[in-house]
């Protein structure tokens, strides 16, 4: 939070305070969501009947498709230092307007792009509010986490609409797989938008602005990256991937209705929380994001299956989510403190 | 720096490029409601029914409420797990904290990995859980709704805790004769687009249409919306509009309570008589001073415990759901199958002083 950064003096003060690359590796807590997703299956292998079977596990992860499929751009917006509540409401109103339209007498085929073209409307209203009004991004999307649920009642009102086509309802179902795997449609996408979206935060210098935008704005700014622009562009793929889940999820569970998906977006926040990203920006991992979303997932799947009731769920996975919120902190407190005994012990007084 | 804003531009572009692509396609013509049905999967029971089949020891069987923690449900649940012990089987409950129309999924597909013989279902949605209920179907997990139906195809029976027109019928019935078919009656319903509130009224309409009603006028039918101070406030402005009001009939349980605490703190107390839906224990209070003579319910654990035996007759091979065929429940006696595969409990049980000590619920 530096008040007047010069253009001069703003780059890259973080180099400093790196540890060795092993103990990095070691510490970092998406490889430990990583380790401990690999740990809860083996688990469920291990002691739950009916874990492992490719049945299950298509549903366990289908299950989450929605919520997964959401957590990428959001990834994209927490590191960047912004965060979507709206997500799940632009899921619903997706959902309310696929099933009105389909009342309606629409195509099918017509009522997809329609819907993808009205989460990318919300998403360009969110990203104005922030950009250009310079609201901060939690005020505005609790703002448009209303508005877009009550526009998805309007749209639909309290009725359910639930005769969708079987040839596009087959795409999104537990029970229909890709030939040959244990996958299903939603959860290939899901892998397919994962490698793009990584490619895009780790590999490009798109992903390297949304870390400095993070990490401290102003200098990303005074650095030349267009921080607005960016800004808004996330919050445009956020809303065109979360009226896009909306489509999916009123084909899996074939019934649109305005109140689907609600409450998702604390799903979606937790799974990316869990996964390492860091809530003030700048740091994180994709790989750490689709780690927690399938820790959640999977977890899910094996307490249920071992009837462990709904609330002792809830506990878990908040216990899991302070865990990760204050692991990493604990951790650089202690190497931090380590370094610092180590660095007095020796004192050579030098500059 | 370039190359970043050159990489967000495109980013953008490709954006902006899929969107009016995916338009473009679509501008051929596609899949409308009308050129394609929901082509659901008809779920088969080619089975024959074997109605000397005895019941089968050790079934599994699982309840899938609404919501957990529902105290209604609780009571028809423990009684339909008691019932399961009863013949030998074992029975639970498992479900989500919330009600939302998706959140019952997970645990249908569960249940279908643990091999339950039977689930029973109170659907928050007919249509969402209806997939693994068809996928469960498949497996020969049986699968009874109560409470509250899914769409016909994706269970074998509903046990229907009553019929609505006895519902409607029997309140009109029992209200006509607590004030001699005489005098102005008035309505108090919960919100006005429930669906199972009017259509009790409907009946209720129909039953008064009867030449013995026609001393009997429905003067109002007021609504208050399932909200305690509001269903409380309604009643007071019946009151007032209709000081010679002889009747009210509320068909909720929230009405009825807060219309009895009205009466009970007012002069009309023992004057005005109240009738309708409620359960025992919030009713007590006031048919013990007076204020209520009688109302009805239908009886939540005679619910689960038919549906634990209809799902048990099921597993054993007694019946396949098709409509006519009987089966015995326990204690309730003999059940027959009507149309769409219900199963309707019965008429709604009255309480009133004499029998509300022995309900708790």
């Amino acid at each position: 939070m530096t008040t007047a950064p010069d253009t001069k003096t703003a780059p890259t003060p973080r180099a400093a305070a790196r540890p060795s690359p092993v103990r990095a590796l070691a510490l970092r807590w998406d490889t430990a969501v990583g380790a401990l997703l690999v740990a809860v299956l083996v688990v469920g292998l291990g002691t739950t009947e009916g874990f492992g079977s490719g049945e299950n596990l298509a549903f366990a992860f289908n299950d989450i498709a929605e919520v997964a499929l959401i957590a990428l751009p959001m990834t994209l917006l927490v590191v960047a230092g912004q965060v979507d509540l709206s997500v799940a409401s632009m899921l619903g109103l997706g959902s309310a307007l696929t099933g009105a339209l389909w009342e309606a007498g629409w195509a099918f085929e017509t009522i997809v792009p329609a819907v993808l073209l009205v989460g990318v409307a919300g998403g360009l209203l969110n990203g104005w509010l922030v950009t250009k009004v310079g609201l901060p991004s939690l005020a505005v999307t609790i703002g448009t986490l209303a508005l877009y649920r009550g526009l998805a009642s309007v749209a639909l009102g309290s009725d359910a609409v639930t005769d969708f086509p079987q040839v596009y309802a087959d795409w999104a179902v537990d029970t229909t797989t890709v030939p040959g795997t244990f996958l299903t449609y939603p959860v290939l996408l899901f892998i397919v938008l994962a490698a793009i979206t990584a490619v895009v935060l780790h590999a490009t210098g798109l992903g390297r602005s949304l870390f400095a935008i993070g990490a401290q704005e102003e200098a990303a700014y005074f650095a030349g990256i267009r921080v607005k622009r960016i800004k808004l562009l996330l919050f445009v793929v956020t809303g065109l991937f979360s009226a896009f889940a909306g489509v999916v999820f009123t084909l899996r569970y074939g019934s649109a209705r305005a109140d689907n998906g609600l409450g998702f977006e604390m799903l979606v926040i937790a799974s990316v929380l869990l996964g390492g990203i860091d809530f003030d920006g700048g740091k994180g991992t994709l790989f750490g994001a689709v780690a927690g979303v399938l820790l959640i997932g999977v977890l899910k799947n094996l307490l249920t299956l071992n009837d462990i009731a709904n609330e002792v769920q809830v506990i878990v996975t908040g216990l899991l989510l302070v865990a990760s919120v204050l692991t990493p902190r604990v951790i650089a407190t202690v190497v931090a403190r380590r370094h610092r005994r180590t660095a007095r012990t020796p004192a050579p007084p030098s500059s | 720096m370039m190359l970043r804003n050159a990489a967000g531009r495109r980013a953008v572009a490709t954006a902006a490029t899929a969107v009016s692509l995916a338009l473009a396609l679509t501008a051929c013509s596609g899949t409308t409601k009308d050129s394609e049905g929901s082509g659901g999967a008809k779920a088969a029971s080619s089975a024959k029914a074997d109605p000397d089949a005895p019941l089968k020891k050790g079934l599994k069987i699982a309840f899938l409420p609404k919501q957990i923690n529902n105290p209604y449900e609780k009571i028809v649940d423990e009684a339909g797990i008691d019932a399961a012990k009863e013949y030998g089987g074992t029975g639970k409950e498992v479900g989500p904290s919330d009600a939302n129309a998706s959140s019952q999924v997970s645990y249908i597909n569960t249940l279908i990995q643990q091999r339950q013989d039977a689930i029973l279902v109170a659907a928050n949605d007919p249509n969402a859980v209806c997939g693994p209920l068809k996928q469960a179907m498949k497996k020969d997990i049986k699968v009874v709704a109560y409470d509250s139906d899914t769409a016909k195809d994706c269970r074998q029976l509903f046990i229907n805790q009553a019929s609505s027109e006895e519902i409607g019928r029997s309140l009109v019935q029992h209200l006509g004769k607590q004030i001699g078919y005489k005098g102005k009656v008035a309505i108090l319903s919960a919100t006005q687009n429930a669906t199972n509130q009017n259509t009790w009224i409907e009946f209720m309409k129909e039953e008064l249409k009867l030449p013995e009603y026609k001393g009997m006028e429905l003067v109002k039918v007021a609504y208050g919306d399932d909200a305690d101070q509001k269903s409380f406030q309604q009643t007071q402005g019946l009151m007032q509009a209709y000081p010679d009001l002889k009747g009210i009939i509320s068909p909720t349980t929230v009405g009825i309570a807060a219309a009895a605490r009205y009466l009970s703190d007012s002069s009309y107390k023992g004057e005005v008589v109240l009738n309708g839906l409620g359960t025992p224990n919030q009713m007590r209070k006031y048919v013990k001073d007076g204020t209520v003579e009688q109302f009805s319910l239908w009886n939540p654990e005679e619910l689960g415990y038919l549906g634990s035996y209809a799902a048990a007759s099921l597993a054993s091979g007694q019946i396949t759901g098709a409509e006519g065929e009987k089966f015995k429940a326990g204690k309730l006696g003999e059940y027959t199958i009507g149309k769409d595969g219900e199963v309707i409990l019965g008429e709604p049980t009255v309480f009133d002083s004499e029998n509300i000590d022995t309900f708790d619920f």
